[in-house]
């Protein structure tokens, strides 16, 4: 688990793939959150995907194309706020494993000390203090694979999630279990993602609660999807876009 | 609508809803076990730190220490031979038995003879073999392979059990209770103790230091068939050979505590020889079939060695949501689960098996309780690359994992579209305008299966930074 810089004046976002095509509000709510601790945020143009879709298929020479973009994208010594757990998780962990010459494997690691998943930021780097302006609520929360085993954010998730004083948190019976995305998994092995997501829904089901506050947009992107098919009256929602929702006005 | 053979005994399975009940209950059990028998957390990581640590020092001399291994058992009087294939490992017991005269054997639980296929084998030579381990005992009956490599019969439940026993056991009534199942296996199994020419067993470690076979269970049946034959005949991969006696507890410790949840096993057979003359009991005779069967290929493979670091504690298997919903035989490979999809490739070649390490969403569950911290998702994704890499070659190409052409120009376009920005920016305000109305075909297709069609946010993210002052460097 790394610390990141004390309060930067300036930090860079790197949105992610999923969140600019499918999300684009879960950036939004980044940019705002971290705003309005004091911090200026930047978007370097030139981003695009981390890469991880095709590392995760096998094809590292892709992978290792789309992670020299990102590195030189985002060049600086700036932190990289990543609203993903993911996607941070590769460019923190696996970027460096990509590149087999010195050279570049030593500029990997330099650009995976920058990033910086974003509740991890929040909490760690910025200290934040939440102010809770919604009515009571209950939700559940599901842990992504990559925040909870590769980031090791989830702490500081349900620090964030704790910090709504109006929120009521009602744990999953199996809150770490795979919700059965796997990126390249969900097309290669529709059935198994298809059982995988089903019986998520039924843990986030026998709760009670009628929203699942995840930290992954992959994640995000499987159950409202799975939610959906079923027409089930229940949303999946990014952290930061229940933060956000919670504290408007605050 | 499944692909291949793999995907449509994946389908079957999840169909199975008494398989996935079985499964999950039993899993579930163990899982728990596990915690109850390691409760602080970081007296076990240093322990997995240790037994890592203990299994790479014996792999890094892993040819010398198996010379080691090899002088001390001829000395403890264990006649050693190795084999280089299944094939080979099938006919040295073979003619080990036929030189004894035996046709009947009792054998120990093994995966390493799972793997030989050697029942099958020394059936079709007239030698009948009879599983002891209840479980195994459980499989045999009902004509199929292990669903687990530590619990084979996991897939059944009591009643399932039941009929079978009734079914196939002459005069065995219909029971449910655990105990008199016991013992109805225990009544048919001792007549064949007495009356085998031989016991076969598996070895859980051989340590090279004093020339001792270690090998545990619960049920005593592994004594039975390690001690009351005239012959002993073990067999063993090559990667379960470790340096010192000292190595041993720290291992067996994590071996039971993973697998069953167990503090120790109730029987730990410490093998050093064959009766001697002043011993009342145990073997006349005693070998050991050392198998390679593709195990130095892994060996010769730097990031791949840590495969053979392998205990065979099925912990992985226990903890994956993959083998939970399907099973173990829907893998339909020796060993199952995360071990397996990494293990088998490279045992049976990546264009026989390649497709198996694609069925894993990398959640990371059984590299976080491996015993001995092998990197199973990094492996995971090592193989998709040899997969990607491999040459096209006839017959199963979906089976193989090797992507087809379509999915190569896939991932090129995609490659293209990451690396250039303004071609990127494109296919954003492409998917903008279109919202969510592809046309559902291929992976897309297999998506929508179960998930409703994902929509294009028609919010333009960096239009709406520049907008709110969001500076772009």
């Amino acid at each position: 688990m790394s610390l990141a810089p004390r309060k930067p004046a300036r930090v860079q976002l790197f949105a992610t793939c999923l969140v600019e095509a499918f999300f684009p509000e879960t950036a939004l709510a980044v940019v705002e959150l971290i705003g309005r601790e004091g911090v200026a945020v930047v978007f370097p143009p030139g981003q695009s995907c981390c890469g991880q879709p095709a590392y995760n298929a096998g094809f590292r020479e892709e992978a290792r194309a789309a992670a020299r973009r990102q590195m030189d994208a985002l060049a600086g010594e700036l932190p990289i706020v990543v609203p993903s757990a993911s996607c941070a998780g590769m460019m923190k962990h696996h970027y460096p494993r990509l590149f087999p010459d010195p050279a570049e494997r030593a500029a990997a690691e330099r650009f995976a000390g920058r990033i910086v998943e974003w509740s991890e930021f929040l909490v760690r780097g910025l200290g934040v203090r939440l102010h809770d302006t919604g009515p009571p609520l209950k939700v559940t929360w599901h842990s992504s694979c990559h925040a909870l085993r590769e980031m090791e954010v989830v702490p500081c998730a349900k620090a964030l999630l704790a910090g709504l004083e109006r929120v009521e948190l009602v744990p999953l019976s199996h809150e770490t279990e795979c919700c059965g995305f796997g990126g390249i998994f969900s097309v290669k092995q529709p059935a198994l993602c298809g059982a995988m997501a089903a019986d998520k829904l039924a843990d986030i089901q026998a709760t009670g609660a009628e929203r699942v506050i995840a930290g992954d947009c992959g994640c995000l992107l499987n159950l409202q999807g799975a939610i959906e098919a079923r027409g089930l009256a229940l949303r999946a929602q990014h952290l930061a876009d229940f933060l956000r929702e919670r504290t408007r006005g605050g | 609508m499944a692909d291949s053979a793999f995907e449509s005994r994946i389908e079957q399975a999840l169909e199975d809803e008494t398989l996935r009940r079985n499964f999950a209950s039993a899993l579930g059990a163990f899982a728990a076990r596990r915690r109850s028998v390691f409760p602080d957390g970081r007296a076990l990581e240093r322990l997995r730190t240790q037994a890592a640590a203990i299994r790479d020092r014996a792999l890094a001399r892993l040819p010398e220490l198996l010379e080691e291994l090899e002088s001390r058992l001829t000395a403890n009087g264990i006649r050693v031979h190795w084999a280089e294939t299944a094939a080979v490992g099938c006919r040295l017991v073979l003619e080990i038995l036929e030189a004894h005269g035996v046709r009947r054997v009792v054998k120990g639980k093994s995966m390493v003879s799972e793997e030989m296929h050697l029942n099958a084998f020394l059936a079709r030579h007239g030698i009948e073999t009879v599983e002891t381990d209840l479980g195994e005992f459980i499989i045999q009956l009902a004509g199929e392979t292990p669903a687990h490599i530590i619990v084979p019969a996991v897939h059944k439940n009591r009643a399932q059990i039941a009929r079978l026993f009734q079914e196939k056991i002459a005069g065995a009534p219909y029971t449910e209770e655990v105990t008199e199942l016991n013992a109805i296996a225990r009544r048919t199994l001792r007549e064949r103790f007495r009356e085998a020419g031989a016991g076969l067993s598996g070895v859980n470690f051989a340590v090279a230091e004093t020339g001792t076979l270690c090998l545990v269970e619960n049920e005593g049946n592994g004594r039975m068939c390690t001690g009351v034959p005239p012959l002993h005949i073990a067999v063993m991969g090559i990667e379960k050979v470790i340096e010192r006696l000292e190595d041993l507890p720290p291992l067996l410790r994590l071996l039971t505590g993973s697998a069953t949840g167990q503090r120790v096993t109730t029987y730990v057979n410490l093998i050093s020889g064959p009766r001697r003359n002043a011993d009342p009991d145990g073997p006349r005779e005693v070998h050991l079939v050392l198998l390679d069967n593709g195990r130095s290929a892994v060996y010769a493979d730097p990031e791949l060695r840590a495969t053979l670091r392998c205990i065979r504690c099925g912990c992985c298997l226990n903890h994956c949501p993959v083998y939970a919903r399907i099973g173990g035989h829907a893998y339909g490979t020796t060993y199952p689960g995360p071990i397996g999809k990494v293990l088998t490739p490279q045992l049976l070649g990546i264009d026989r098996a390649g497709e198996l390490p694609f069925a894993s969403t990398l959640c990371g569950a059984c590299e976080e309780v491996c015993p001995v911290r092998i990197p199973l998702a990094h492996l995971l994704r090592r193989l998709r690359a040899e997969a990607v890499r491999s040459p096209a070659s006839r017959g199963d190409r979906r089976g193989s994992g090797r992507p087809d052409r379509l999915e190569r120009l896939a991932w090129w376009a995609w490659g293209q579209a990451v690396q250039r920005p303004s071609i990127y920016r494109a296919i954003l305000a492409g998917g903008r305008w279109l919202g969510g109305l592809l046309p559902p075909v291929g992976p897309l297709e297999r998506w929508m299966r179960t998930h409703a069609e994902p929509r294009f946010s028609r919010r333009n993210l960096r239009r709406i930074l520049r907008r709110q002052g969001i500076p772009d460097a």
